[in-house]
């Protein structure tokens, strides 16, 4: 075995390497690449060449709505997710092994529940004659059903419950990343608990939250089946909206442009945010 | 344990007054009596579980004393949460605000207390030049080096004029020749500050070198106080002796008590010893602590005299240590005797026959303990 044998296998081992990346790299560009390229194609030539699709998104009334709907949504959801994830991270970080086990399994746990599944489970909760509902006139809170679902609530409640493991997971990672001795110094140093939090934990777990926060917000913009059922008809967001275009009224066009339209603004939130921070090791992380 | 209230002295900065530290079944530390005075460089020095941590951590607030008062000139100060004590506290690797520059980190300790602009802006700067730190303010944590963060947060824990320094092995993450540095750094710091500095580590070096008094513990309680020179020539116990360098112990049997002197016969040999108030009697067993330095060899030929203090035994082992070497010598019963004397003097061959000898007052008796 002289000298030439390790860099012989070595370069063996880099074509096994190219060979197996070769496979899912084909099957993604056929199935996945040339779709998305189709869509983008569409937008711009379907009824026919043009950009009549696009002078949509200033004339259309209900692509505005839509839009906006689908904005204002992802960002309360963001916000709420960011809100409770953070708490729930701070609980898992601050607790002890064996709660922090049972709390990791329960997060982990609601995984394995699929998205149609749980928004029924909500719809039963909160309907009128719901669970929620029944009990709070039960104690005498409340005289007449509150209107908890097929409205905006209904599809914020369904959402953030979806999108919660989400954000605890890599908060979770971010704040344990996170020396525990530094609150101690800022005690030390004279900072009430408050101050510690405010001017040393919270600035500390800003990547995590920046990271969480840019997961559920790309995710919350592209949510289907949540609004679709705990939003009753009367809460549209884009993807519903396009699912129409292409299925009921086939206005391919319009829903290719939107699709576009969203790509970009995911895209464009991504590279936004890519400014202030590293977006592949929040993701990463 | 009357020394809790006699030592509540207006000298005395901090008293410890009858603190201990349980753990459901387990004793941390033990009940602890201990008086700061004021303006003075104290160490705990002991090995890890000894209880020097415990005793930090409860001056700094951050674990609550099950039983007993800490007292800062005169003041009940147990029950305040760390904030509000005032002391400063320079943490195991240092615990350094990543976030924030050399600067900002060095202002927190101001920022908390109130203190903005102009005012704090002085006390920044002069703290950044104690620590000697003056061109790396802007700098954040990450782009320092071990000894520049270990400046950084001295300079954090002293801007705001502490009552207290509190040091928690602050050099343990440095190599050897920066440890030594900062012992030298630590001293004139503290001479110009003349802050209270009460310094925690396992380092014999470094509480020798820069202390005042040193306390040393063991097993959660104290077991001596003294200035470095006393604890060195004047050990209390088998532990502080090998803890503190090396010991030779000679066990056996005392002769006689006389003038704080005691003759101890061991086998085959007998010893001088000083008693420092062990309360040895004649005819009990007792050991004696012997510094291998302390310790003289000559050839057989070269040694006149008989007497306490000399024994014969063959060279079993040398170790060469630079100026000196430390030669382990086996007694006719077995035991070894190490002695420390300079290098190159003597032809110090496996198994050739010498005398060792020591002076009247070398050896000192010393309380039985479990060795480190």
């Amino acid at each position: 075995m002289s000298a030439v044998a390790p860099s012989q296998s070595a370069s063996q081992g880099e074509r096994l390497y190219w060979l197996m990346m070769l496979l899912p790299c084909a099957f993604l560009a056929l199935l996945y690449v040339v779709p998305v390229l189709n869509v983008l194609v569409m937008s711009v030539t379907v009824p026919k060449p043009g950009l009549a699709n696009y002078a949509e998104l200033a004339n259309n009334g209900a692509v505005q709505r839509t839009l906006w709907t689908t904005l204002r949504i992802g960002a309360i959801t963001t916000g709420l997710v960011l809100l409770i994830g953070y708490a729930v991270a701070y609980a898992l970080v601050h607790s002890g092994p064996r709660e922090r086990q049972i709390l990791l399994g329960i997060v982990v746990a609601s995984f394995w529940i699929s998205a149609l599944i749980r928004a029924f489970a909500w719809i039963a909760l909160l309907q009128s004659r719901g669970i929620v509902n029944s009990a709070l006139m039960a104690t005498g809170l409340i005289d007449s059903p509150l209107s908890l679902v097929r409205n905006e609530l209904g599809v914020v409640i369904g959402m953030v419950h979806y999108m919660l493991p989400y954000a605890i997971l890599p908060l979770y990672t971010n704040l344990r990343g996170i020396d525990d001795r530094l609150v101690p110094a800022a005690r030390a140093l004279g900072a009430t608990p408050s101050q510690a939090f405010r001017w040393v934990f919270l600035p500390l777990s800003l990547p995590g939250l920046i990271g969480a926060g840019v997961i559920v917000m790309i995710f919350s913009l592209g949510f289907y089946i949540t609004p679709a059922i705990l939003g009753g008809g009367r809460i549209i967001m884009v993807a519903e909206f396009i699912s129409v275009q292409i299925s009921e009224t086939l206005r391919w066009g319009l829903a290719a442009m939107l699709a576009t339209v969203l790509l970009g603004a995911v895209l464009m939130l991504v590279t936004w945010l890519s400014r202030f921070m590293d977006v592949e090791q929040a993701l990463r992380k | 344990m009357g020394r809790g209230t006699e030592s509540k002295v207006v000298k005395d900065s901090l008293v410890l007054d009858g603190i201990e530290k349980r753990y459901g079944d387990f004793v941390a530390l033990q009940r602890t009596e201990l008086s700061i005075k004021a303006g003075e460089f104290i160490t705990l020095l002991g090995p890890s579980g000894s209880g020097k941590t415990t005793i930090l951590m409860s001056i700094a607030g951050f674990a609550n004393p099950s039983a007993g008062r800490i007292l800062l000139d005169g003041r009940d100060v147990t029950g305040l949460p760390p904030e509000r004590r005032n002391f400063g506290v320079v943490f195991q690797g240092y615990a350094l605000f990543p976030h924030l520059s050399v600067y900002d980190n060095v202002a927190f300790p101001l920022r908390a207390r109130g203190i903005t602009g102009a005012a704090a802006r002085t006390l920044i700067m002069a703290a950044l030049e104690i620590a000697k730190l003056d061109t790396f303010a802007h700098r954040y944590p990450r782009q320092l080096s071990g000894g520049q963060q270990q400046r950084v947060a001295l300079a954090r824990s002293l801007v705001f004029s502490p009552e207290l320094l509190l040091l928690d092995e602050p050099l343990s993450a440095l190599d050897r020749a920066l440890r030594k540095e900062f012992q030298t750094e630590f001293r004139s710091i503290h001479r110009e500050v003349g802050t209270t500095f009460i310094y925690v580590t396992h380092d014999q070096e470094e509480a020798l070198t820069m202390s005042d008094r040193i306390v040393i513990l063991d097993k959660g309680r104290i077991l001596q106080i003294a200035p470095p020179a006393e604890l060195y020539e004047r050990p209390a116990t088998t532990f502080v002796a090998g803890f503190l360098g090396k010991s030779n112990f000679l066990r056996g049997t005392v002769a006689a008590v006389a003038d704080g002197r005691a003759r101890l016969d061991l086998a085959g040999f007998s010893t001088c010893a000083l008693d420092n108030g062990t309360g040895a009697q004649a005819g009990a067993r007792a050991v004696a602590a012997l510094r291998p330095e302390k310790v003289r060899l000559a050839l057989p030929r070269d040694a006149g005299g008989t007497g306490p203090g000399r024994v014969t035994g063959t060279v079993a082992g040398v170790t060469y240590l630079g100026a000196s070497v430390e030669v382990e010598l086996r007694l006719a019963d077995g035991q070894i005797l190490l002695a420390t004397v300079p290098a190159g003097q003597l032809p110090l061959a496996d198994g050739a026959e010498y005398v060792a000898s020591w002076a009247e007052d070398a050896a000192i008796l010393v309380r039985e303990e479990a060795a480190p």
